[in-house]
């Protein structure tokens, strides 16, 4: 055993070695990106040890100090140094708990939406025939009415159904729920059309006289060779869920404003821009809009690098 | 070719089917018509009677058969809100949803097209460059914040003196930066032109242009940066092309070669996935509407959402199913047309 450990290098040093690595070292908009995106994860992740203030604390809310402008424009104050919104909650720590909130509902619509789109794109591709036909359709026709429309449309029922008190309380898994519903299509076809090429490979053939189950062998040895198109439309979808749970929010439909996400402070720093306090809105904006450049750069970097055959269209 | 379209007719129909079908499962489920109907003090007895003579006991299939008998009229029932039929009441909003997307489509096929030639033209230069990165920025970039943005900018206005303002340079840096506002962020104005039924047009005076331009930049802006580069992904495909190499070869000018042989085929694709994000349009004018108060369909399904009206939520799913697969079909079916490669008849691949 301790010579094949000695011949066969570890997981680790094959990592470092690999082509991913080795071009990201070339890539320094790669490297930029990835540097914010994870100064903006570790922000939302220790968001409770970072934040000046707790804002879903209202014992800590002064509502005298509401609507402080950031610390570069006349009449603020140093305590707030991005300013305070209409509630008189430091926006810095708001926005670090908002960003917390869109990053975990953005992860968790993607993981359903993979868990749901990865299942039905191997079963589609490997076992064909009328399965195939009937879930592809299926997968055609929710692409064929936009992701947004869908995910709007589902989370009004679901708010006219329950009532909106339910809806802000289980908020953040609704919206889960609803955007990974939304957009498992997408996955679906993406694994359908990489099945489709790695079925008629000699491995499968060989696992399949081997007398393996289907099960074992869609999922242990057709599985892992689908893997780089997964990652490359999962980076893309995370951009996706994070921008549809924004809009979701902004229109009334996602997070509550007393545990906002970034999408829910834009909205209700909305109604102050009229009267001149555009950073309520704008820096929660300007933080969506770096997060989801960064992981669509991230997307567009990876795609060249893994350069797998995407579905096209 | 008679097959085909047999099969495309018959999908949209069943889609439609399954469509009405949900729709009617939610007005039959949500709320209750007779308690929106009748005051608290009409006994039991007598909002029995009114169930049975309405019908409401009636299986779901018989239910759903009326249902659909009477979608099939254009009959969809009241709104609560504005207790009038609900296809009036969305008569009454679609002219202005149909101007904001005619006007977001002028500006995207205007501005995709020569920018995403260009691009493909000449991949390396600076200013493909400066468009491709400008181009991610939007896709990043949700509608509604391309909107605000936009209030902040041109209605409201900004002030900017980050410079010192005695110097000179200081002083004019701070005039490019800062804009002036004043553009309407509110609404259609009132310098509507009457078209006729019920539509009011805001093309044909300059006042109603003004209303018009932020909100259609707005949902152009999603669409704009996709469209740019698909277009440069198609066309550097097709340059690649034997026929094209082809026609150089023959001596045929560069110009020719790019904007007649080339361009046509790059179309082709681009038509089709075209049509579709028409579609997506409408999902995204419930956005723009939103922001700028937009009296269109999107802002009425938001407030209907609010008001649970459910008459007027069932009529426009069913409408806004309607132009989805409309839209759909005849994309398909053009695309059959017209390009000859696709195998009308067989079998997916």
């Amino acid at each position: 055993m301790t010579t094949t450990t000695a011949i066969t290098p570890s997981r680790w040093k094959r990592f470092r070695n690999s082509y991913l690595v080795y071009s990201f070292k070339r890539d320094w908009i790669a490297q930029f990106c990835l540097a914010i995106f994870l100064c903006i994860l570790l922000g939302a992740v220790c968001a409770p040890w970072l934040a000046p203030m707790n804002p879903y604390d209202l014992t800590q809310i002064n509502i005298l100090n509401s609507e402080l402008p950031p610390i570069w424009v006349d009449g603020a104050d140093a305590l707030f140094p991005l300013g305070t919104d209409a509630q008189g909650r430091d926006l810095l720590s708001t926005i670090l708990y908002g960003a917390r909130v869109s990053l975990i509902i953005g992860f968790g619509a993607v993981m359903l939406q993979a868990l749901i789109g990865v299942t039905v794109g191997l079963l589609a591709g490997y076992l064909g025939g009328r399965i195939d036909a009937f879930l592809m359709r299926l997968a055609d026709i929710q692409l064929s009415f936009s992701t947004l429309m869908v995910a709007i449309i589902v989370g009004a029922l679901i708010k006219a159904v329950f009532g909106g008190a339910v809806y802000s309380d289980y908020a953040v898994w609704l919206l889960v729920l609803i955007i990974g519903l939304a957009e498992w299509p997408q996955y679906a076809r993406t694994v359908r059309a990489s099945v489709l090429a790695e079925r008629s490979k000699e491995y499968v053939d060989a696992a399949r006289v081997m007398g393996y189950r289907d099960r074992r062998i869609m999922f242990r040895h057709i599985l892992p060779n689908t893997l780089s198109p997964i990652f490359v439309i999962s980076t893309v979808q995370i951009a996706n869920a994070i921008i549809s749970e924004a809009a979701l929010s902004f229109l009334g439909l996602g997070m509550p404003e007393t545990q906002p996400s970034l999408g829910s402070l834009i909205k209700s720093g909305f109604d102050y821009l009229q009267s001149g306090s555009w950073w309520i809105t704008l820096i929660p904006g300007a933080v969506l809009v770096v997060l989801v450049l960064v992981v669509n750069l991230l997307g567009d970097w990876l795609r060249d690098v893994m350069n797998p055959r995407l579905y096209k269209g | 070719m008679i097959a085909f379209l047999i099969k495309r007719l018959m999908h949209a129909f069943v889609v439609m089917f399954v469509i009405s079908v949900i729709s009617f499962a939610i007005q039959s489920n949500l709320g209750d018509p007779i308690q929106q109907m009748v005051g608290q003090s009409v006994p039991e007895s007598q909002r029995a009677e009114l169930r049975e003579e309405l019908g409401l006991n009636d299986s779901f299939l018989v239910q759903y058969g009326r249902f659909a008998a009477n979608a099939l009229q254009g009959d969809f029932g009241y709104s609560y809100f504005f207790n009038e039929p609900t296809t009036e009441v969305i008569q009454r909003h679609l002219p202005a949803t149909l101007e904001l997307v005619i006007a977001a489509t002028l500006i995207i096929v205007v501005f995709s097209v020569p920018i995403g030639v260009y691009c493909a033209i000449r991949p390396r230069s600076a200013l493909s460059r400066f468009f491709m990165s400008v181009s991610i920025i939007g896709i990043s970039i949700p509608v509604f914040l391309t909107a605000i943005m936009l209030i902040q900018l041109f209605a409201i206005g900004v002030d900017f003196s980050p410079f010192p303002v005695e110097t000179g340079w200081g002083q004019w840096l701070n005039g490019v930066l800062s804009t002036e506002g004043g553009m309407p962020s509110y609404g259609r104005g009132n310098n509507l032109t009457h078209l006729f039924g019920t539509w009011d047009s805001n093309f044909f005076s300059l006042d109603g242009l003004t209303y018009l331009v932020l909100p259609a930049v707005s949902l152009a802006s999603i669409m704009l940066p996709l469209f740019i580069r698909l277009i440069r992904a198609e066309m550097l495909e097709v340059l690649q092309s034997e026929y094209v190499k082809f026609a150089t070869a023959k001596g045929i000018s560069l110009k020719r070669i790019y904007f007649v042989h080339a361009l046509k085929n790059t179309m082709l694709p681009v038509i089709t996935v075209g049509g579709v994000q028409l579609g997506t349009m409408v999902a995204y004018t419930i956005l723009t509407e939103t922001v700028f108060q937009w009296p269109g369909m999107g802002l009425m399904f938001l407030e209907a959402i609010q008001r649970s009206d459910i008459p007027l939520i069932v009529t426009y799913l069913m409408i806004v199913g309607l132009i989805f697969v409309v839209t759909n079909t005849l994309v398909d079916l053009i695309y059959g047309l017209v390009n000859p490669t696709v195998k009308l008849t067989g079998k997916p691949a």
